[in-house]
């Protein structure tokens, strides 16, 4: 429409900011909304179109997770640690979602540092489902998949540690994609688990997913472990055919934990895909499969620990100060300034790396890692894809799983692999259950963003899932 | 010293950090050269330890630790890593040092050294390894309230810094002061550090035990820190090596503990117990890929090596006919050495005699009146004002007789205040050259009647014997006349 010169993106972006205004006091999807540069870059964004420059995301109004500096506006990280934190830099995201001329309506809620599922964990206030304000939307990037499924932003940003874009998306009805460990600059995204982190995009579609991808990835001079790879043309890669695409199915993914409703949705999108002429490989199998999760808790709380030792209140954010001298400082500095499930993974990490425990902890958990990659890598010598479900069950209520953090851990059980291996990974909308959305899950081989997103958007061409809006932003849009 | 009747010998290891000196920091753009530098300006996100911020490695910070770890004699693995040490103090931006754990760029080195004996020891080089620096704490006291605080400069912090891990070879504080100067004449050879003690950017902790002498069993071990310069380390080392002596000889058990050195004092008191281990929680650092070395890499490295000092004063010793021990002093450092060939630079290299004869003139000069004078200036060679040709010239013009020994004093004195050539200072010194033909001539004349057995072997073709006859001008005339004119002069009357 910003093409076709139909709609200004002054005018979009206004119509967002009003969207936020109306819903934001029952979704919570902001943490800060930035009105006034989104005005700013709106109008730039129209001057650009005026003189026929720009890109497809010239103008378009986004979400940037919270979880990535932005240079002059608070970045908090969910925390009261960072509560007034504000960087002097952009993270390489910003900057280049910046240089495509996207629009930021602000920075999303997330759970605390990115740990969690549910966005409960947010310092500030929880962010609640569109599709039912008392169920969560899932996390760590709860607020960026809640605004887009609200309307209240047209893509966004997220981070994916375990499944942190790919849960929430599943669980918001939108399409969220982690790209391969590399892929993307982690330059400015405030670390939780280096070795797991990677951000990605969230979009209604796959198309808006494959446009925000190519301008977030690259290899970034300032981020040693981002991949120097030519960067694929995404969305001109989005054919609609998966003929002769093979779709493996692996057994571990479709337990006894899987939701029935859910399974049953998979099962026919898998359907669909076959018909569509894709080759369904059955019997694939990742026997390491149920070890992720513990892999995951030793790994992640385990660069967590030390990630999170510089907040000590010495040289920027939360400091608490009462003259009980330094170390006091230091400590009570980090007892208020982090929140419960920050300071037990600290702990896990800490006791993880700990003399005397670390070979039976950390290197063991390297060990099942290496083991679990090559488990993908002969998988992916039988098929191009593999095809999962995103979640064990649709998005839960608030409170139902904050009190039993391994109740919550279970909700990552078909993404965290997905990360230990370094893999790309898609959850796309398909179907409903319970009235909720549920997501499927694509897995791709390294640096094969590309066939996701053909796969996905082959298969939203056939489906109209994503097309739904939930009924609280159908009533403030129709309003 | 110990006045026990068993004989204890200390069994000491030394930890030695040096800054590298390249341009910038060891994992972001920030100037490493922070000298002068006011507090917390060379400075950005990433050394701050900003969230977000990731590390960038120097590959100039590499080639400098693995040119020194050949210095050394090390093994070069082609792969090694970096892992992160994790321990809270507010010198560390990240909560977390990023250094080098299981996986060191180097291992298993020696280096050779004075045993202070006469003889020499190896001593074993554990591995060389790169980290980073941490910032530097300042303690202060509030001028109102007498309330202790401390500042931070970060300018220090994320410097590169290699860490050099002795072998407990080392026997006596003697030995342990010649491998500390050995290391630091072997980093300034390869230019890679400042090395000096007292700047802090050459640092020393020290291990140290005793035993029986005899036995081959470790005692307990104490670690000494604070020792600000070379002295500081010999004195801290006899200082324990005396009182654990004294210890171990009235039956009481050392522990294991850090010790400061306190420079005043002479002494080291206890700063921390080690009964317990420090639980620095190592593992791999996520946000730098391993370092992968290739064969050829390293030997392109190994080939710019410059001469190391032992090659050097060997050399010294077989190509000028220096005795070791002028050598030694020669190669101190390789800015005297290079200035040392430089004063030889046109010697006939086929002329060995003549070179050794040079190269003996020479090394009297600089290891006399110049070594005197740059101790009484506290010059280093570098800042010397003499030039190397200045003094081949000097050493000429005495050959040449024109000036005595304790002229040639005054004229080097001179040569040194104000950095003119020997010649224009003679001249100016009213020890001013004849410039008159006809006094020359008369003299020239004199000379060749007085001497007809070089005139014959010059006019028999021996181009040499004019240098004696140049010679015996310079002498008639006290030096006054100009060689150069002389000589030719000399060609004339002879028909040359």
């Amino acid at each position: 429409m910003l093409e076709r010169k139909e709609l200004s993106a002054v005018e979009l972006t206004e119509s967002v900011l009003a969207r936020v205004e109306a819903v934001e006091p029952s979704i919570g999807a902001y943490v800060t909304v930035t009105a006034d540069i989104a005005r700013v870059q709106a109008a730039a964004a129209d001057r650009l179109r005026a003189k026929g420059l720009g890109g497809p995301l010239t103008g378009i109004p986004i979400c940037q997770k919270d979880v990535l500096a932005t240079r002059g506006v608070r970045t908090t990280c969910g925390s009261r640690m960072l509560e007034d934190f504000v960087p002097p830099y952009d993270a390489t995201v910003v900057r280049k979602l910046q240089e495509a001329g996207a629009v930021m309506i602000g920075k999303g809620n997330m759970d605390e540092f990115a740990m969690g599922s549910s966005t409960e964990n947010s310092a500030f206030h929880p962010t609640r489902n569109p599709w039912d304000p008392a169920r969560v939307p899932g996390g760590s990037s709860g607020g960026s998949a809640a605004a887009v499924a609200a309307g209240e932003a047209l893509g966004a940003t997220g981070s994916d540690t375990g499944g942190s874009i790919r849960q929430p998306a599943a669980l918001c009805g939108i399409v969220g994609l982690k790209p391969t460990y590399g892929r993307v600059s982690r330059f400015g995204l405030v670390a939780f688990a280096s070795s797991l982190d990677q951000i990605g995009p969230f979009g209604r579609s796959v198309h808006d997913c494959a446009l925000l991808l190519q301008a977030m990835a690259g290899y970034d001079a300032n981020d040693s472990t981002s991949v120097d790879a030519p960067v694929d043309d995404y969305a001109g890669a989005l054919s609609g055919d998966v003929r002769g695409l093979r779709l493996g199915i692996p057994e571990e993914y479709f337990t006894a934990d899987l939701d029935p409703a859910v399974r049953a949705c998979i099962e026919e999108a898998i359907a669909d895909l076959e018909r569509a002429g894709a080759t369904i490989v059955r019997g694939i199998s990742l026997p390491s499969t149920p070890h992720a999760l513990a892999v995951y808790y030793i790994i992640a709380p385990s660069e967590a620990s030390a990630n999170l030792a510089r907040y000590d209140g010495v040289k920027f954010g939360y400091s608490y100060h009462d003259g009980g001298g330094m170390w006091e400082d230091m400590e009570r500095t980090r007892q208020h300034g982090f929140g419960d499930e920050v300071k037990r993974r600290i702990m896990l990490g800490t006791y993880a790396l700990s003399a005397g425990y670390y070979d039976a902890y950390y290197l063991k958990a390297q060990k099942v890692r290496t083991l679990i990659r090559q488990e993908f890598d002969r998988a992916f010598e039988r098929c191009d894809l593999i095809v999962a479900p995103t979640t064990p069950t649709v998005a839960f209520r608030l409170g139902e799983k904050s009190d039993d953090p391994l109740q919550m851990y279970l909700s990552d059980i078909y993404t965290i692999p997905v990360n230990i291996a370094g893999l790309p990974g898609m959850s796309i909308p398909c179907g409903f259950a319970q009235g909720l959305p549920v997501g499927m899950q694509l897995i791709g081989r390294p640096f094969e963003e590309t066939t996701l997103l053909r796969a996905g958007d082959a298969y939203q061409r056939l489906t109209v899932w994503h097309q739904r809006r939930p009924e609280l932003a159908a009533m403030e849009a129709g309003s | 010293m110990t006045t026990t009747a068993i004989d204890y010998e200390a069994v000491i290891g030394l930890e030695v950090h040096a800054q590298i000196t390249t341009r910038s920091k060891n994992f972001c753009s920030c100037s490493a050269d922070y000298a002068n530098a006011a507090p917390n300006t060379h400075v950005c996100p990433v050394c701050l330890g900003m969230p977000g911020t990731l590390p960038v490695l120097n590959r100039a910070a590499i080639e400098a630790t693995v040119m020194t770890a050949l210095a050394l004699n090390c093994e070069i693995p082609l792969h090694s890593k970096f892992d992160r040490k994790n321990y809270p103090y507010p010198d560390l931006m990240k909560g977390y040092q990023i250094t080098q754990y299981d996986e060191p760029l180097s291992l298993n080195g020696w280096t050779e050294i004075d045993d202070g004996n006469g003889g020499t020891l190896r001593a074993g080089i554990t591995r060389v390894h790169l980290e980073e620096d941490t910032a530097r704490l300042l303690h202060r006291v509030d001028s109102v309230t007498g309330e202790p605080y401390s500042l931070v400069d970060v300018n220090r912090a994320g410097v590169p810094l290699m860490e050099i891990v002795g072998e407990p070879d080392l026997r006596t504080p003697e030995q342990a002061r010649q491998y500390l100067l050995k290391l630091r004449q072997i980093l300034r050879y390869l230019g890679v550090s400042h090395a000096n003690m007292e700047e802090g950017n050459f640092r020393c902790d020290a291990n140290v035990s005793v035993r029986p002498r005899g036995s081959t069993t470790f005692g307990n071990k104490v670690e000494v820190k604070n020792m600000n310069s070379f002295r500081a380390v010999f004195h801290a080392l006899e200082y324990e090596l005396d009182r654990q002596s004294t210890m171990m000889a009235a039956g009481e058990r050392i522990p294991m503990e850090t010790r400061g050195w306190v420079e005043g004092e002479n002494r080291t008191v206890s700063q921390r117990s080690k009964e317990e281990a420090n639980d620095y929680r190592y593992f791999p650092e996520p946000d730098l890929p391993p370092v992968v070395l290739t064969p050829d890499w390293i030997e392109g490295v190994r080939a710019k090596l410059p001469e190391l000092p032992d090659a050097k004063r060997a050399r010294f010793v077989q190509r000028y006919g220096l005795s070791p021990h002028e050598a030694d002093l020669l190669t101190d450092s390789r800015a005297r050495a290079d200035y040392f060939e430089a004063a030889l630079a046109d010697a006939d290299p086929t002329d060995d005699a003549a070179r050794r004869s040079l190269a003996r003139a020479v090394a009297n000069w600089m290891l006399g009146e110049l070594a005197r004078l740059q101790n009484a200036h506290g010059d280093e060679i570098e800042a010397v004002k003499v030039r190397p040709q200045h003094i081949r010239e000097l050493v000429a013009v005495i050959e040449g007789g024109a000036i005595s020994g304790t002229q040639a004093k005054d004229v080097f004195q001179k040569m040194y205040d104000t950095g003119e050539a020997p010649g224009a200072i003679v001249e100016a010194a009213g020890l001013s050259q004849i410039s008159g033909t006809d006094e020359l001539a008369a003299i020239v004349a004199q000379i060749l009647a007085a001497h007809p057995q070089p005139v014959a072997d010059y006019r028999a073709g021996k181009q040499e014997a004019i240098k004696f006859l140049v010679g015996q001008v310079m002498r008639a005339t006290k030096g006054r006349a100009n060689p150069e004119s002389a000589g030719a002069l000399l060609r004339d009357t002879l028909g040359g």
